[in-house]
């Protein structure tokens, strides 16, 4: 059965609000990043960028922000399709692992993240 | 489901048989409102200008100790409704919105025109029937919903202890038992080619009644609603005529200034359909072939009618094909609505009458709303008193049969046999092997409704008619069934519902022929006249011997003085 | 003469659901839809569909015309048949009993979840409970609803989880309820509905708006809910 179990809040309003949040977050980042491109970078000076504190700290929430946002919408999306009612109890089976590899995939991006970001 | 809702609530296990999902029931057609006098348009209303009103409409053979009971319990029932959540629209006080209707005055027609049906907008009927549904969830009325109920079950005393009914979505057939049955089946507009009413208005209650072999009250007394949509059939409010709306004949003449010179377009429906189908037949008829005449709506204003008629303007540019914003509305009158039905008292208990003429009750049978004549509309209902009676009376039936249940109940079982009987019907039925298509024979059977028992009516003509459908009766009992299957088998369906609209059909039109008067919906050409000196009392139809009988009309009410007969002009 | 293909399906006899080509001879006249399949069952009494008004208030006839989902008795010809072909298939998402007949009860389940009548625990008085007009306006656009299910069955997040999400009709009459100054169960009501399936299900996608037949806008009202639930939890 999907049930809410899996859910990043298991409230809908807490996970739509952190959709919504994450959502201003990551477009707030995004324009930064173009900006930045857009003023054509050399390595210098992506480097004395990245030194900041503040710009580490950003990239970070941003990070964070986007393995919440993906797992709520891809919450969403395998509770869609793939579940008993689709494809009978192999639905389940599906949607777990699916999800545990998207967990995965996002913890990697994240301990990744970090160890670029302050280069440990 | 108001009857049931009253048990629910007192804790009585109580099932709702239905053969469409609740919300489905014709009810939900019901536009203008729900009449009664709870004094918001007008503080100084008093129910028994209203029960003035409605004997005066019934042409006087409604029952005057039951027009009492609904004019004067109404104001508390109507009252229950809006605590249940009823959306009625309102007044600037916060009370519940009314506005005029056919047939209203106050101080007992001394005081013009009342302002006394109760409306939620043009949905009043919706907005009621959700919220009796919604009312029967709260208190988990069980739902038999998509069953058809075939026929009553009566024991070796005669008493009604349960019905046969079909689960149409499995086809299984099943012995419902019960204490008390109550029967709110709706109308049979559907005899008539030309109706309001929905397809699923077939008579059942009434037929599975005839056939049980107990008689039928005033059948022959049938509304036809002034404003029919024109070819469509689809009904629009008389609160479009309360609201300041009005009728008008190829010249762009108000005729009914006419006919009724103090209520005009508001006078009783009877008055009105009359006097319209008068200015068609003299050559004052609008379109093309002169068959209607027009509902003038657009000196309104836009504002008026979107926001008091927002369903009348859908339906008007739906199936009319014309903006009521605009341009007039095409009308004619249309059957809308069965006055007789299953003879009731007060407490909604069927009756029939012994050789004396004394009402005797049938014990476990119960009937309310449009099914029952009780009788609150004897020869012509008024708008919006349909509503009210059926909210009042199923309550009614709810509470005595909640009291009734208290004191204990002891009938005796159905037998094998009394089952048998009941199911004889639908073997044969399931048996049939030739025999005639049933939706051409109910054409024929609506056609000959149509043009011998309609607005206005003649003594050979309808003998005319009734020979017609006697030749029509083997071939309906004969129709074929050929689809046998199980599985939400319509057609299983349809054939006993052509079998109900036969039996409502020839009730009425034997006692149509019987009643040697014109009264309220009832115009005879060849008795145009009303006789009160032999035919001031019910029509009785016993169906074993196709008689037409009478029975007395009340005329005793318990607290006001009797209102006695009067030549009847608006 | 109109095409029609109609979806047809028997449980007793057929092992696959089938769609049928029927000729039906209009006359050349606007019809509505429901009243040409009158004209079909008037020639097979096998096909199966369900209606009663025919004007457009009781919800019987929902049924899915040419790709859209509206009722058959107030949808003209001439609003969905596109080169004289008229595709008729059951409401989509709900499993099909027979023919155009589908088993709503998952969509009434949804319906019954949100607790369709009003809830007051304060004493009824003598009279009605009085309510201004503004009030009285806010039911407008919510009450109206027919029950049809064109919405939910609309609806792809209904579709995925007709269990679980109560769906554009249900939610509609849900703020109905939460919208009525005379209802006093808001909190109780909205405490039921923070979960992520119930109503945070709709991603706005308003299929419901474009087909609802009494042109009532769910979308609208499940926003309205969405807001009284932020408020609730701020």
């Amino acid at each position: 059965m999907v049930t809410a179990v899996t859910s990043l809040g298991r409230s809908g309003l807490y996970d739509w609000l952190m959709q919504r949040v994450t959502a201003v977050i990551l477009l707030a980042y995004f324009l930064f990043i173009g900006a930045v491109v857009i003023s054509g970078p050399g390595y210098a000076e992506w480097s004395a960028l990245f030194s900041q504190t503040w710009v580490r700290v950003f990239s970070m929430l941003a990070l964070l922000s986007l393995g919440a946002h993906a797992w709520v919408g891809l919450w969403a999306v395998f509770t869609d399709y793939f579940t008993e009612r689709m494809m009978g109890s192999a639905g389940n089976v599906i949607r777990l692992v699916a999800q545990f590899v998207t967990g995965i995939i996002m913890f990697t991006y994240t301990v990744w993240g970090i160890q670029i970001l302050w280069g440990l | 489901m108001r009857a049931a809702l009253q048990l629910s609530q007192s804790g009585f296990k109580t099932a709702v048989i239905s053969k469409v999902f609740p919300t489905r029931s014709h009810t939900v057609s019901a536009q203008g409102g729900i009449t009664c006098a709870i004094a918001s348009a007008d503080p100084n209303d008093d129910w028994r200008w209203h029960m003035y009103d409605t004997v005066k409409g019934s042409d006087y053979i409604g029952d005057q100790d039951a027009i009492e009971y609904m004019c004067s319990v109404g104001p508390e029932a109507v009252f229950e409704l809006e605590h249940m959540g009823l959306p009625f629209s309102r007044t600037e006080e916060g009370r519940i919105y009314q506005r005029p209707f056919g047939g209203q005055s106050k101080n007992y027609g001394e005081g013009g025109q009342a302002a006394r049906t109760c409306a939620a907008a043009d949905r009043t009927g919706h907005a009621l029937l959700h919220t009796l549904y919604q009312g029967n969830l709260k208190h988990e009325t069980v739902f038999f919903n998509e069953w058809y109920a075939t026929d009553l079950i009566k024991n070796q005393d005669g008493a009604v202890v349960g019905v046969i009914a079909i689960c149409m979505e499995t086809g299984e057939t099943v012995h419902i038992k019960s204490k008390a049955t109550v029967l709110a089946t709706g109308g049979a507009g559907r005899i008539y080619a030309s109706t309001t009413n929905a397809h699923i208005n077939t008579g059942d209650g009434i037929g599975m009644v005839l056939r049980a072999g107990f008689p039928v009250q005033d059948i022959e007394m049938w509304q036809f609603h002034p404003t029919g949509i024109a070819g469509a059939g689809v009904l629009v409010t008389e609160g479009c005529r309360g609201e300041g709306g009005y009728l008008i004949n190829k010249d762009g003449e108000r005729f009914m200034e006419r006919y009724a010179p103090n209520a005009k377009d508001l006078a009783g429906r009877d008055v009105v359909a009359r006097s319209m189908v008068m200015e068609i037949l003299e050559g004052r008829g609008c379109g093309p072939n002169g068959d209607h005449v027009f509902l003038k709506l657009d000196h309104l204003g836009e504002e008026v009618l979107e926001s008091r008629l927002p369903g009348i303007c859908e339906l008007s540019r739906t199936f009319a094909h014309a903006d009521p914003v605009k341009e007039p509305v095409p009308v004619v009158p249309t059957c809308h609505y069965m006055m007789g039905g299953i003879p009731t008292n007060v407490h909604g208990q069927a009756l029939i009458v012994d050789q004396n003429g004394a009402d005797v009750v049938i014990p476990g049978l119960y009937a309310c709303g449009e099914v029952a004549c009780v009788s609150v509309h004897g020869a012509n209902r008024l708008g919006g008193n349909s509503l009210l009676d059926l909210v009042v009376f199923g309550r009614a039936s709810g509470l005595f049969i909640e009291k009734s249940l208290r004191e204990g109940v002891e009938m005796r079982d159905a037998s094998e046999s009394d089952v048998e009987h009941a199911m004889s019907r639908l073997d044969k039925l399931n048996a049939s092997t030739g025999g005639e298509n049933v939706s051409e024979l109910r054409k024929e059977l609506q056609n000959t409704m149509q043009n011998h028992f309609g607005v206005f009516r003649d003594g050979p003509f309808m003998q005319e008619g009734i020979n017609k459908l006697a030749e029509l009766r083997s071939r309906i009992e004969n129709a074929q069934l050929a689809d046998k299957s199980m599985a939400f088998n319509t057609a299983r369906i349809e054939a006993l519902e052509l079998h109900n609209l036969f039996e409502v059909a020839e009730a009425t039109a034997i006692t149509a022929e019987a009643r040697k008067e014109s009264r309220g919906a009832h115009a005879r050409n060849d008795f145009d006249s009303r006789d009160d000196e032999n035919w001031l009392c019910h029509s009785m139809y016993f169906p074993t011997d196709k008689r037409v009988g009478k029975r007395k009309v009340n005329f005793e009410p318990k607290t006001v003085d009797t209102f006695q007969p009067k030549a009847r002009v608006y | 003469m109109l095409q029609v293909s109609i979806y047809r399906y028997n449980p007793e006899t057929d092992a696959e659901p089938y769609m049928q080509d029927v000729q039906v001879d209009t006359g050349g006249k606007d019809l509505m839809v429901l009243d040409v399949m009158e004209m079909i069952k008037a020639q097979d009494t096998t096909v199966v569909y369900r209606r009663s008004c025919r004007e457009g208030v009781c919800g019987s006839d929902g049924v899915n015309m040419n790709g859209v989902n509206g009722l058959a008795c107030v949808t003209a010809l001439s609003k969905v048949v596109k080169n004289n072909k008229l595709v008729l298939r059951p409401l989509p998402g709900l499993p099909v009993i027979r023919d155009l007949v589908v088993d709503m009860s998952l969509f009434y389940a949804q319906y019954e979840k949100v607790q369709p009548y009003l809830q007051n625990d304060t004493p009824a008085p003598a009279i009605e409970r009085l309510q201004s007009p503004e009030e009285r306006e806010k039911l407008d656009g919510l009450y109206e609803c027919i029950l049809c299910a064109c919405c939910s069955t609309s609806c792809p997040s209904f579709w995925w989880n007709p269990d679980r999400f109560i769906g554009p009709a249900g939610l509609l009459q849900s703020y109905r309820f939460l919208a009525d100054s005379r209802d006093t169960a808001t909190e109780a009501r909205l405490a039921k509905l923070d979960d992520p399936f119930s109503v945070f299900r709709c991603h706005g996608i308003q299929n419901c708006v474009n087909v609802c037949p009494k042109g009532l806008n769910p979308t609208r009202a499940i926003g309205h809910i969405r807001n009284m639930l932020l408020t609730r939890a701020t």
